[in-house]
């Protein structure tokens, strides 16, 4: 039993944390709201020279041959960012969903998705719309039970406005003539595979997130003074984010152990996603809420950059598996007949 | 990471289950807030410390077996796995135990520990006052060194089991002159001694489960003073860490109360249903348990390789406090009109001891320093709020 990071996934996590802090501030942005993708290629590249692109592609396709316990780390420090660019759906879900694939597909695209030059992105049919669907250089797309592998031209797509400008949503729709590349039980297995890594990566996103929220409330109330004090040393504005601070760290151990349960593709990985998933987007829901609040009228501007995180902890709640779906999961789950629950069942 | 138990942390489990399953009474005990449950619950101590699993981290040389924190844990999922006794030392092995590794001398060690875990030393606490509750510095109970013996007068309230305990812990202001933290100092003292009156505080379910004490001119000697003489709070601050941290709540006591509730739920299922957020609450409940075990688990791992807990370990009394109460809370829903019987209603077939753990629950967010404390030391400690 070791519930603990090796050094190298620690160091890993301090040079992305260090990097990102620098490269992506909320200038950065703002400033692709205005661009007609919405995203950075420069940044992209840079990410891509990181190694982030290929991270978990196998190494003799040229990657890192990394997994999702190596990701997750780096997938909360994006959360943290707010990172607009599919870093975390490329790494985390298409990557290793091109690699369940298999053959020639993979064969041809892994060595491309290493180096960054291609995106893969993955979408499920329960995602009403595809983020990034237009910046995909390779679309696995799952449609009335089966999966398509599309590149640019065999789809077309209609853009869906988001309140949160980074976010650019897709309906797409699937031309004619491609053929599925998988179908029937596979496709169904993939699905399960899919669901269980774009949840995970949506739940180290908001562990980010929140912990962002409550870092810029710390500083806005250390600084904002009324009645000749600084507000944060009012105590019901301290336990609006002493509550926030108490439900993040009981959403970190959940995220991290459905990292590993997707990493060594467990038996209950779908459980502990759907719990972690949970756990950390309710954290980040609380934390947007009493964020705002101690923000004041500030927290309610376009101005202010706190709505960057805001609208992002809000949107992932809702995508891969909305609370209902997970819950659901989780009932399923506990109300079985056969359920092995209670003391010492953890980790069984 | 690796999250399966050793083939050694495995055999542990077994090992602790079968002596257990050998062990444990078929009858529950009484309350051991009654005089006969007390004495029931004192000789299940002894029991478990002849099978030296009395205090299963402390040195082999003191009766235990040397555990680190992972075989803890799955000690006490066992434990609770099996409904075993509460521990009414818990006080002593948990509390004081392990203040006394850090700060005891030699003799007090050899003194006191292996008494408490024969369960032949029940411990009592005394740090609060009438006017001393979340502000412990405002403590006034005197202890005046005179010679070799310091001379105790004053008032402890609110001291759990003090009324059958043999001995108590506590702070008490030796130097008369100081104020707040300065000044004070932790004593042991024998409950027996001449000048010691206890009064008995029934509590929500009308048993005495603490106590007032009274202190006229109660001679204790030096040599039980637990470190330097005006140094209690630096002592009493560990100890406090104690109770509010990882060994006195453990998951498994949640664990076992979400199952129960699932259990609950599932057996009213047709009425417990009709209110939507009942079902709800089910799901939080074992969420938020497991929730619970993962963060302990990583927690623990993280101190075996040697890392320090830090400030973040005041969420946990929050968390497992809010908890319990939220549990308890959805056992009454989904009892209903049964909710509020005593066991030995007619018409309480069925309701089992939720309305005691009910009761009970209530208290965690007030002892051990109420919740708003923690939410205060998470907000200027743990975030760096302005105080
Ligand atoms: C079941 C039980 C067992 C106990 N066992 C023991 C024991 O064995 N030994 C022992 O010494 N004590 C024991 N206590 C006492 C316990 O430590 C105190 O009750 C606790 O510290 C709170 O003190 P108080 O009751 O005086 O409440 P008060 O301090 O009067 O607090 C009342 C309310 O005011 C709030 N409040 C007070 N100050 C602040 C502040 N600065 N900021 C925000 N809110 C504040 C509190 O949070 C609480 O909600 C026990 C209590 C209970 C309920």
């Amino acid at each position: 039993m070791d519930f603990t990071f090796n050094e190298d996934q620690l160091l890993f996590q301090e040079s992305v944390r260090e990097f990102l802090g620098n490269e992506i501030t909320p200038e950065r942005l703002r400033a692709a709201w205005d661009t007609d993708t919405g995203r950075d290629p420069a940044l992209w590249t840079q990410l891509a020279e990181l190694g982030l692109a290929g991270l978990t592609v196998p190494e003799e396709h040229g990657g890192l041959g990394m997994n999702a316990l190596d990701f997750v780390l780096l997938a909360q420090e994006c959360g943290y960012v707010a990172l607009a660019e599919p870093l975390v759906n490329h790494a985390l879900a298409g990557v290793p969903l091109l690699q369940d694939l298999g053959g020639a597909l993979a064969e041809a695209w892994l060595p491309k998705a290493a180096t960054g030059e291609a995106r893969i992105i993955a979408a499920l049919e329960q995602n009403l719309l595809v983020e990034d669907a237009h910046v995909a250089d390779l679309l696995l797309l799952e449609r009335a039970g089966q999966w398509y592998a599309l590149t640019q031209g065999e789809f077309s797509l209609q853009h869906n406005a988001s309140v949160d400008p980074s976010r650019r949503l897709f309906t797409v729709t699937v031309n004619d003539a491609v053929q599925p590349v998988a179908s029937g039980d596979q496709a169904r297995r993939l699905r399960l595979a899919t669901l269980n890594r774009g949840a995970l990566g949506c739940a180290a996103q908001a562990l980010g997130l929140a912990q962002r929220m409550v870092d810029m409330s710390v500083l806005y109330t250390s600084d904002r003074q009324q009645f000749g004090k600084p507000i944060g040393s009012f105590q019901a504005v301290k336990h609006h984010l002493a509550n926030v601070a108490v439900r993040l760290e009981y959403a970190k151990a959940p995220v991290h152990r459905a990292a590993y349960a997707v990493a060594e593709d467990a038996a209950g990985a779908g459980q502990a996603v759907s719990q972690a998933k949970l756990m950390a987007c309710e954290a980040a829901g609380l934390a947007a809420k009493n964020s705002i609040q101690v923000h004041g009228a500030m927290g309610y501007t376009w101005e202010v950059d706190l709505h960057i995180f805001m609208k992002k902890a809000w949107a992932l709640a809702n995508t891969w598996g909305d609370a209902g779906f997970h819950k659901q999961q989780v009932a399923g789950h506990i109300f079985a007949d056969d359920a092995v629950l209670g003391a010492g069942a953890t980790f069984q | 990471m690796n999250l399966q138990y050793t083939a050694q942390q495995q055999a542990f489990r077994l090992e602790v289950r079968e002596w257990l399953a050998g062990h444990v009474p078929a009858q529950p005990l009484a309350s051991f807030d009654t005089a006969e449950g007390f004495q029931q619950h004192r000789d299940w101590e002894v029991i478990l410390n002849q099978g030296r699993w009395g205090m299963v981290t402390w040195p082999e040389a003191l009766g235990g077996r040397g555990c680190d924190l992972i075989e803890w844990l799955i000690f006490e999922e066992e434990y609770y796995r099996a409904r075993a006794p509460q521990r009414v030392n818990q006080n002593g092995i948990f509390l004081l135990g392990p203040t006394l590794m850090e700060y005891g001398t030699e003799e007090q060690r050899a003194r006191f520990l292996p008494a408490m875990a024969e369960g032949r030393d029940i411990w009592a606490q005394g740090w609060s006052e009438p006017n001393a509750g979340s502000d412990m510095a405002a403590i006034r109970s005197r202890a005046d060194h005179q010679g070799d013996k310091y001379i105790i007068n004053g008032q402890k309230t609110w001291s759990t089991r003090a009324v059958w305990a043999d001995w108590l812990f506590g702070m008490f202001r030796t130097d008369p002159e100081s104020e707040r933290h300065r000044g004070l100092t932790f004593i042991l003292v024998p409950l027996n001694s001449p000048g010691i009156t206890v009064r008995p505080i029934p509590q929500l379910d009308g048993l005495p489960g603490f106590a007032e004490i009274f202190f006229d001119n109660v001679e204790v000697d030096v040599s039980n003073r637990l470190g330097d003489e005006g140094a209690g709070w630096a002592v009493a601050m560990a100890t406090a860490g104690f109770e509010r941290g990882l060994m006195l709540r453990s998951p498994a006591r949640f664990q076992e109360t979400a199952r129960r509730l699932i259990e609950l739920y599932r057996a009213n299922e047709t009425t417990a249903s009709a209110d939507p957020a009942v079902k709800e609450a089910v799901i939080r409940a074992y969420l938020d348990a497991e929730s619970y075990c993962l963060s302990t688990y990583q927690t623990a791992c993280r101190l075996t390789q040697g890392g320090k807990i830090g400030a973040e370990s005041s969420t946990n009394k929050i968390f497992w406090s809010e908890l319990d109460q939220n549990m308890h809370a959805t056992a009454m829903s989904i009892l209903g009109a049964r909710a509020e019987l005593l066991p030995h209603a007619p018409a309480a077939q069925g309701v089992g001891s939720w309305l005691d753990g009910f009761l009970f629950s209530q208290s965690g967010p007030i002892y051990a320093g109420t919740n708003e404390i923690q939410r205060n030391i998470i907000a200027e400690r743990m975030l760096g709020m302005p105080r």
